[in-house]
């Protein structure tokens, strides 16, 4: 290749790279919309800090350690990475130019900016689980662990080329690495809060607890959506030349019909199971089909990837029963979104990718989730023996806006002093 | 003078307005209310668990009228509120003390 092709390649790659991050970034707008639409309205200012802050306390972790954890110079093994701090110099001219295998074909800082909008939607996923009831600070706190610590250390064992990435363990955008990663954290939080008070009645019936502003939750959802495609398209690494090019038209593509499938198949389900259409499940459905089809967006024809969608949401719609059986109290259902869904999405890869075997795919599901739930249940568990996790009863029937922020969501009649 | 509550429903507070209007009362101050009386309140689904809405949103009205205008006034409400159903509303009366118009002083009658 010539330097001018190699130069216009790195060029477009890199900003393939960077547009794509900037739409995986608008993601965090999508959970705060979504997150603050099917809590209660008195706790919408406490669920919106958690959003906002969560994500720029991501991104500061993640430049400082957690970006050289997942993402080691130097890893000792395949088990632990090596310890480095914030960010090494960019790839120089003369490595780029250099060409064939090896070189860099987009800028450094631009995969670090791209992981570390992925970090910050990893974390995002918890906040909805634990919405209404876990105190701001002790959750912002856990989120300096998750991001700079436990996030990072699986995210090497796949993506920084650890052990699972050896035994064939196939995830291409992350269903399991990230989305199954935050749901396996939020349920170890989930069972140390406990349910929010009034939502399991003494003898298991359960409680609805609606949510305070569909619209907001539903435009929460499409700016998720459209996030997706960066998600998913960015993952793909590159695109300038022809056959990636087509690569990512066609991760888009299935990208898309896994949600639409999703969304319908989990209404469907919805309106023959409750006799009701019910919104927010229509809604986690589009949700459920997307993390479906995180795992492998690329592999599978439109239809299978319709198929994949499709399942998700059914999948989700069950999920979301039977943890109110279990009595686990998820008010946004990011766990049955994120997790459930996740888990049949990797599973899903098998359908369509040679490489995946269901050996490496079930190690790979169940490691990564033992060492995020284990490593989230203890550091949740020190940190509740410091500052309480969660809310006091009062303060919980108040609601979180007034205990935690101080504030109201819509102020009313208020006065200067 | 009386004073007039009716609890109606929301979508018919145009058409009481516009009845209350036709027969020369002028004032009108409405509230959303929520409420139940032999209409009680209806299921609701979410995400796969029922609850009951009790409550349900209505607009409770207020109007002062002369003693004369009483009948017109609870016929011209009934009439445009009126669809037959459960859950269409009820109308109080009750005897007013004063009524002060605060821009001049003018009391009694005179005032509304």
């Amino acid at each position: 290749m010539d330097t001018l092709a190699i130069e216009v390649s790195y060029a477009l790659d890199t900003f393939y790279f960077l547009m794509c991050t900037a739409i995986v970034m608008l993601m965090a707008a999508g959970f705060a919309m979504l997150e603050s639409g099917l809590v209660r309205s008195k706790n919408t200012v406490e669920i919106l800090n958690k959003n906002v802050l969560l994500y720029s306390i991501a991104c500061l972790v993640y430049f400082v350690v957690g970006y050289n954890i997942m993402y080691p110079a130097d890893p000792v093994n395949s088990w632990i990475p090596g310890i480095d701090f914030f960010l090494g110099e960019d790839n120089t001219t003369e490595s780029v130019l250099a060409g064939g295998e090896g070189a860099p074909y987009y800028s450094a800082m631009a995969d670090f900016i791209f992981q570390a909008v992925f970090a910050a939607a990893t974390m995002s996923i918890v906040s909805g689980a634990v919405a209404e009831r876990m105190r701001l600070w002790p959750f912002l706190v856990f989120a300096v662990f998750m991001v700079g610590f436990i996030y990072p250390v699986e995210g090497y064992w796949k993506w920084g080329g650890g052990f699972l990435d050896q035994l064939g363990f196939q995830d291409f955008a992350g269903s399991v690495v990230v989305h199954m990663a935050g749901a396996a954290a939020a349920l170890a939080a989930v069972i140390i809060i406990g349910p929010r008070k009034g939502k399991y009645g003494k003898n298991g019936e359960v409680h609805a607890i609606p949510g305070a502003n569909l619209p907001m939750a539903t435009l929460g959802m499409f700016i998720l959506w459209f996030g997706w495609f960066g998600f998913n398209g960015g993952s793909e690494l590159k695109i300038a030349n022809i056959e990636e090019a087509n690569a990512v038209a066609k991760i888009f593509v299935n990208t898309n019909m896994a949600a639409a499938a999703g969304m319908v198949a989990a209404s469907l389900l919805a309106r023959f199971l409750f006799g009701k259409t019910d919104l927010t499940m229509t809604i986690s459905g589009a949700l459920a089909g997307l993390v479906s089809i995180t795992a492998e967006p690329l592999m599978p024809s439109p239809g299978l990837a319709l198929i994949v969608g499709a399942v998700g949401g059914i999948v989700l719609v069950f999920s979301v029963v039977l943890m109110d059986k279990m009595r686990l109290d998820d008010p946004v259902g990011a766990i049955s979104v994120h997790g459930t869904a996740g888990i049949w999405g990797i599973f899903a890869v098998m359908f369509s990718n040679p490489d995946a075997t269901f050996a490496g795919q079930l190690i790979g599901t169940v490691v990564t989730f033992a060492w995020m739930f284990i490593a989230s249940f203890i550091v949740l568990s020190i940190i509740n023996k410091f500052a309480k996790l969660r809310v006091d009863e009062e303060e919980e029937m108040e609601g979180m806006d007034i205990s935690e922020c101080g504030m109201s969501a819509y102020p009313e009649f208020t006065s200067d002093k | 003078m009386k004073m007039i509550t009716a609890i109606i429903r929301p979508h018919a507070l145009e058409l009481v307005r516009a009845g209350i209007q036709d027969i020369g009362i002028s004032g009108l101050t409405v509230t959303e209310v929520k409420g139940y009386g032999r209409q009680k309140g209806h299921n609701e689904m979410y995400r796969g668990a029922e609850y009951t809405v009790n409550f349900q949103p209505k607009i409770k009205l207020e109007l002062v009228v002369g003693d004369d205008d009483v009948a017109k006034a609870i016929e011209a409400i009934s009439t445009s509120a009126k669809s037959g159903r459960i859950g269409d509303g009820k109308i109080f009366v009750s005897t007013l003390e004063s009524a002060v118009r605060i821009r001049t002083g003018e009391t009694g009658e005179a005032a509304i």
